[in-house]
């Protein structure tokens, strides 16, 4: 190669990864902000001009949101709410997904799909006032069965998808030895779909942890889940920066690590079915 | 079909009877705390003349312009970019992603500190580049696009996803025959890439538009429609009428409408998509 041929792939490398650090620093950049401030004492959250690296790093935001606040009943609230709103899912959207995949049941999609489109808040209104009626709002219930309307979806998506992917013949010929349809699909499909599971397992796991919506209208002074345990921090103490900051990264770390690690099965999860919930 | 039986059950009780229940009390005058009584269809005559509803929707429509747009635009050249081989470049797409997948109200949070007139760091940022302060999300002419800002910045990533998805399926062949004809990078991406991947985009707009319709979690958390009304989108109309004046049948007229809203435009760039994949 000839030196000015081997400068031009020089400079067209160098561009290439300005081009990345382009796209990839707004991501990067308000989650340092975020670190940054939740790491500084009060006085400095205020400083002008605001410097990216705290003086003083400090925890002390972060034992201000657990001792100020009933903050570690909310983690638990949010833990149940999620875990709850995720297994029944997976319990009833895997067989579901199935069905759907096996019979080429595509207008049974078509009701997933609306509930794509269909607003949270529609659904709020009226759930809002069965759940009065019953006498359910001092529970996590409510919650747990409105975060159905996002993780059932997501499951069901996600595993047509993937059992549309798995071949038939495994399981005809399972038919053929004389097994029926339920041990058909206990014992070969189930197993063979458990990387499907772990991706849906995942995307809803995440989608209700961080659901708002819901929460702030069902969830009364004991059953907040997280995302509106930081909502209130917010509209007490607008000022109080380094601990808004802090209760903000505890909410949402625990999704940016897994996302970060296991990016590839959520990429694939996520390309699926192009799913979100809310 | 067995199978699918349980989650049909579930959604039919968590979906179907939410709607039903939803165009009953629309058609009622429902306030918390009153008698209720049949108005037939005297909410929706109410909202065809409610200002307040109209200047809703065309906020709305504001709002998903600029935020189905943007994201598409960002999204694609972002993808091209991340289909590209290049060292870390899994790790730098869990990077890239992250946005997307970080819980709405710790976003808005920080977003609502980057914005402070006084001690946001965005001011300070432009201060730098010589750019007067700005109000951002405090003053009438700018909420709605700072509010986009923050919507770009979250949803780029799945415009991305959804793109590299339709790059990842790209045949190679035509590359291969163009190149021997000495095609330019930019004719490859103009007559070969691009017409291949546009149903992809129209995908992820028609994400983009339903997602951008029914906005909520930041702007609720930063300005819950103001200052004024000038960041009240219809969502936040619907929820101020439900949870803060409880007049339930309203707001249940509201979701309607709005439902059919959202219908519309789907089916309309589902038209579009239909189109994209015979050209």
């Amino acid at each position: 190669m000839s030196p000015a041929e081997l400068l031009r792939a020089l400079v067209r490398k160098v561009a290439f990864g300005f081009a990345v650090a382009v796209i990839v620093s707004p991501a990067i950049l308000v989650f340092l902000w975020m670190l940054s401030l939740s790491l500084k004492p009060d006085i400095e959250t205020l400083d002008y001009p605001p410097s990216l690296l705290p003086e003083t790093p400090t925890l002390d935001n972060f034992v201000a949101v657990f001792r100020d606040s009933p903050f570690l009943r909310y983690t638990i609230n949010s833990i149940i709410v999620s875990f709850s709103a995720t297994f029944i899912a997976l319990a009833i959207g895997v067989p579901a997904g199935y069905g759907i995949a096996k019979a080429g049941a595509a207008k049974l999609s078509v009701l997933i799909l609306i509930s794509r489109i269909t607003p949270g808040l529609s659904y709020l209104i009226p759930l809002f006032i069965l759940f009065q009626f019953l006498g359910l709002t001092a529970t996590l219930w409510p919650i747990i069965i409105t975060h159905l309307v996002i993780t059932v979806p997501i499951v069901v998506w996600v595993m047509i998808g993937f059992f549309e992917s798995l071949p038939m013949e495994l399981e005809e010929a399972a038919l053929i030895d004389g097994c029926n349809l339920w041990q058909g699909f206990r014992h070969i499909a189930l197993p063979l779909a458990r990387p499907g599971i772990v991706v849906a397992f995942i995307l809803s796991f995440i989608f209700s942890w961080n659901n708002f919506i819901f929460g702030v209208v069902l969830a009364g002074r004991e059953t907040r889940t997280l995302p509106v345990a930081v909502y209130n921090v917010l509209t007490f103490e607008q000022i109080s920066w380094g601990p808004l900051a802090a209760a903000a990264l505890v909410v949402t770390l625990p999704v940016l690590i897994l996302t970060v690690f296991i990016q590839r099965e959520i990429v694939a999860g996520l390309t699926a079915g192009g799913v979100k919930g809310g | 079909m067995v199978f699918a039986l349980p989650a049909l059950l579930v959604i039919a009780a968590v979906i179907v009877f939410p709607w039903v229940f939803t165009i009953y009390m629309s058609l009622h005058d429902w306030q918390v705390g009153k008698p209720t009584t049949f108005i037939g269809l005297d909410n929706y005559l109410a909202l065809a003349t409610d200002a307040r509803f109209l200047g809703s929707i065309l906020r709305t429509l504001y709002y998903t312009v600029l935020a189905v747009g943007l994201p598409v635009v960002f999204g694609t050249l972002a993808a091209l970019i991340f289909h590209e081989r290049f060292p870390l470049r899994g790790f730098l797409r869990g990077v890239f992603i992250m946005p997307m997948m970080a819980t709405p109200v710790a976003v808005a949070l920080v977003w609502t500190m980057m914005y402070h007139p006084q001690l946001g760091v965005l001011n300070y940022l432009l201060s730098l580049v010589g750019i007067p302060p700005q109000n951002w999300v405090y003053d009438q002419a700018t909420v709605i696009p700072s509010l986009v800002v923050i919507e770009v910045w979250h949803w780029t990533p799945l415009v991305m996803l959804i793109v590299l998805g339709g790059l990842a399926a790209l045949p190679i062949e035509p590359y291969d025959s163009a190149r021997i004809d000495g095609a330019s990078a930019w004719q490859m991406f103009r007559y070969i890439t691009f017409p291949l991947v546009a149903p992809f985009i129209v995908v992820a707009m028609i994400i983009r538009t339903i997602d951008a319709l029914k906005a909520f979690d930041t702007i609720f958390v930063i300005t819950q429609g103001g200052p004024g009304t000038s960041s009240e989108t219809i969502n936040i109309f619907l929820y101020l009428q439900a949870f803060a004046f409880y007049k339930i049948g309203y707001a249940s007229a509201t979701v309607v409408v709005f439902f059919v809203l959202i219908c519309l435009l789907s089916l309309a760039l589902l038209h579009v998509r239909q189109r994209a994949k015979w050209t």
